[in-house]
């Protein structure tokens, strides 16, 4: 895949997920709609997308964020699934983010694989969607 | 209302309610009714402006959950249409003020708590705690693998053994399931949609095997699809299969499960997934007429059917408007089987409903105060007439509930049953001037919305067209928004919040499930007989594609030769293809 554009004012580009059987989808469809109104572009996968076809999407939208949310206790084979996938695909550089219930003895373990934000219910948008602009950010600075 | 359009019923309906409402009524002597303005009016420039200028800062733009907005206080003037008819008695139509001529008095609700995790062994232990506990009824959660139709050795699977429930790949696990309970004397709820008719062969089969006959088992399976695709979204056919295979479930049960309530009509997760109470009572109805039609579609009789839809509800922290919907339910339910369907029979138009307490006002932060929160909406629940509760346990926010959360969320119950005098007296918040002018309210918006349903063609084509789901999308935004303003508060979250990591203890579920299932799995399919399980699947699949077969009777061979769950819901997926939700963002 060719090199994405890094411009710095770029639109950050998103791409919300649950890459599980999970059909929760409250949060994430809050979610997506408040990264639109903190001026992203959204792309929603849509439901019961697997951990292959989420990288792939990502990849296929060139989106500079992965947010990824899950609320059936697979996150911690789903979120890194997706983060090896993507990896792989040549997507190094896309921000992948998380949310959901993640208990806290779980976090540390996904922070080191570069997966961040974890979130849980309640979470403020504004803390959100600064935590998403920081990452992207950090990334096109790297 | 299902595949409607062309009902003029709907619309009239709309109207007349709203109508009516403006009209005076009976119930008020005129004159009488004539101080209580002039009173109200007198109190509101004088008593009430005296004290707001005298300390300012009132709230203002009040209203409740679902944006109804607030007076500050309610007279007889509010509800001057009332015709008491229009509110009755207990046990007798429109059975606002309750199903039974008696209420708690007669029996109190029934205690059910959810459960179900990890492998069989594990759920059949936690429910066995809970028979010894009082509980008095049974109720199984499954994980997500079984709620999608899949085996537990899937690729899909992988992960989510047991997570969220129990996990039942084949009838072996719910042999274990149910081991040593007897299934003639208990009632089961399993909480189960898209494999519902697999699991209620299950369930069969398992009594058939402790010498149950299947016309004595008492139960639930929730097997209400509508609300999957408008909320929950665990499907796996598009919508025309999943009806078709209520309506097959509808008709078996009707002739040989007569005390089984195959569909359980669920507000509840209309109402997690984000919408208003007004929302949840509007759309839960809806789909409860698309059943009925559905049922009148397959020949059956509203009086042989009706009386085994039940209802479940949700109940949250918006405490008056709450027990005005289950009020309003209620009514609405009698009178549109009445005049729309024409129904006679009484225990046709009484709604009887399940309710649970609201997991999304849960807050995972300062777990204990989800105690409270969980009596408040549990007391909300009785006043309302439910006929049975569950009650979340503090820590859900987190995870699947430990032991001993289960206990006090089931003491709370017990607390509201034997010390506070709720169960005392059939619907005793009626007559309320607020309660009773809010419950109108609820009903106004609910016709409202059944007639923008059929104006769109109907629940079907409104479902497919992304409708329903695009109106609690955006109501749940607009909620989300409102506490990230501050104008709706959370305790503990936007308000009285403070840094914490408060640990709470969870319970853990590793990877020993999926293992421990696998290894059954593979087990039963060494033991089982190949030929046998073909022959039952390959009439499985003849009754699948033939649109006016039913197929539970070969579904409940197959099971009987452990055809795996993922094999039989295969054979659908083969059949009828799977669905891509309309994208409604």
């Amino acid at each position: 895949m060719a090199k994405k554009s890094t411009a710095i004012q770029r639109k950050i580009r998103i791409l919300v997920a649950k890459p599980g059987l999970d059909g929760h989808d409250r949060g994430v469809l809050v979610l997506a709609r408040a990264f639109r109104d903190a001026g992203m572009e959204v792309i929603y996968s849509g439901l019961l997308p697997s951990p292959e076809e989420v990288a792939q999407m990502a990849i296929d939208e060139d989106v500079d964020v992965v947010a990824l949310s899950l609320l059936n206790g697979a996150h911690m084979t789903a979120f890194p699934k997706v983060k090896r996938i993507l990896d792989r695909l040549g997507g190094k550089d896309i921000v992948v983010v998380g949310g959901g219930i993640i208990p806290e003895e779980d976090k540390p373990k996904l922070m080191r694989l570069g997966i961040t934000g974890l979130y849980g219910p309640g979470s403020s948008f504004e803390e959100i969607v600064e935590h998403v602009r920081g990452r992207v950010r950090e990334e096109r600075w790297r | 209302m299902l595949r409607g359009g062309k009902d003029p019923y709907w619309k009239r309906k709309a109207k007349s309610v709203v109508e009516q409402r403006a009209e005076s009524g009976t119930l008020y002597d005129k004159r009488a009714l004539e101080q209580v303005r002039k009173g109200v009016k007198q109190w509101q420039d004088t008593v009430y402006k005296e004290w707001n200028d005298r300390a300012p800062g009132e709230r203002k733009d009040v209203q409740t959950a679902s944006g109804i907005p607030l007076k500050p206080l309610y007279t007889p003037d509010d509800v001057s249409n009332a015709d008491y008819s229009d509110q009755g008695y207990p046990g007798v139509y429109p059975y606002l003020r309750g199903v039974y001529p008696n209420m708690y008095r007669g029996r109190l609700w029934t205690m059910r708590m959810f459960s179900g995790f990890g492998t069989p062994e594990d759920t059949n232990r936690r429910l066995k705690m809970l028979l010894e506990h009082g509980e008095t009824g049974l109720s199984v959660a499954f994980d997500m693998p079984t709620l999608y139709g899949y085996d537990c050795d899937h690729q899909r699977a992988h992960g989510e053994v047991g997570r969220c429930g129990v996990n039942v790949s084949s009838l072996k696990d719910m042999e274990v399931i149910f081991g040593g309970i007897p299934l003639g004397k208990v009632s089961t709820s399993m909480t189960i949609n898209a494999p519902a008719t697999v699991l209620t062969c299950m369930y069969a089969g398992v009594a058939k095997k402790q010498g149950v006959p299947m016309a004595k088992l008492r139960g639930t399976v929730q097997a209400d699809m509508l609300k999957e695709y408008i909320a929950q979204k665990e499907w796996v056919y598009p919508p025309e299969a999943h009806l078709r295979l209520v309506r097959d479930l509808m008709v078996f049960s009707s002739k040989e499960m007569p005390l089984w309530n195959y569909i359980s009509v669920s507000g509840y997760h209309i109402r997690e997934a984000g919408s208003s109470a007004v929302q949840e009572l509007a759309f839960t109805l809806a789909d409860g007429f698309g059943y009925v039609e559905l049922g009148l579609e397959a020949g059956l009789k509203v009086e042989q059917f009706a009386p085994r839809l039940s209802f479940f509800f949700n109940s949250t922290m918006d405490f008056f408007e709450e027990i005005a919907k289950f009020r309003a339910a209620r009514r609405i339910w009698a009178t549109v089987l009445r005049d729309r369907y024409g129904v006679k029979d009484k225990r046709s138009l009484l709604m009887r409903f399940h309710t649970q307490t609201s997991g999304a006002s849960l807050t995972w932060q300062q777990p204990l105060n989800n105690v409270v929160r969980t009596a408040i909406e549990a007391l909300a629940a009785v006043l309302g007439g439910t006929q049975s509760l569950h009650t979340n346990s503090y820590d859900e926010a987190w995870a699947l509930p430990t032991e001993q959360a289960v206990e006090v969320a089931l003491r709370t119950q017990q607390i509201i049953a034997e010390e506070t005098g709720a169960p005392a007296v059939a619907d005793p918040l009626g007559g309320s001037y607020y309660v009773e002018w809010l419950t109108e309210q609820m009903e106004e918006e609910a016709y409202k919305y059944f007639d923008r349903i059929e104006a769109a063609g109907g629940l079907l084509k409104a479902i497919k067209a992304g409708y329903l789901q695009r109106e609690i999308a955006e109501n749940s935004y607009r909620l989300s928004r409102r506490v990230e303003e501050g104008k709706d508060s959370v305790v503990g979250v936007n308000k009285y919040s403070k840094t914490e990591k408060e640990p709470i203890e969870t319970l853990k579920i590793d990877f020993r499930a999926q293992r421990a299932q696998t290894r059954r799995l593979a087990s039963v399919k060494k033991m089982r007989d190949e030929t046998k399980v073909n022959a039952t699947l390959a009439r499985l699949e003849k009754a699948f594609e033939k649109d006016d077969a039913n197929s539970i009777y070969p579904m409940l061979d197959a099971v009987m030769q452990y055809a795996t769950l993922g094999e039989i819901v295969g054979v659908g997926r083969r059949a009828w293809g799977t669905y891509r939700e309309p994208m409604i963002l």
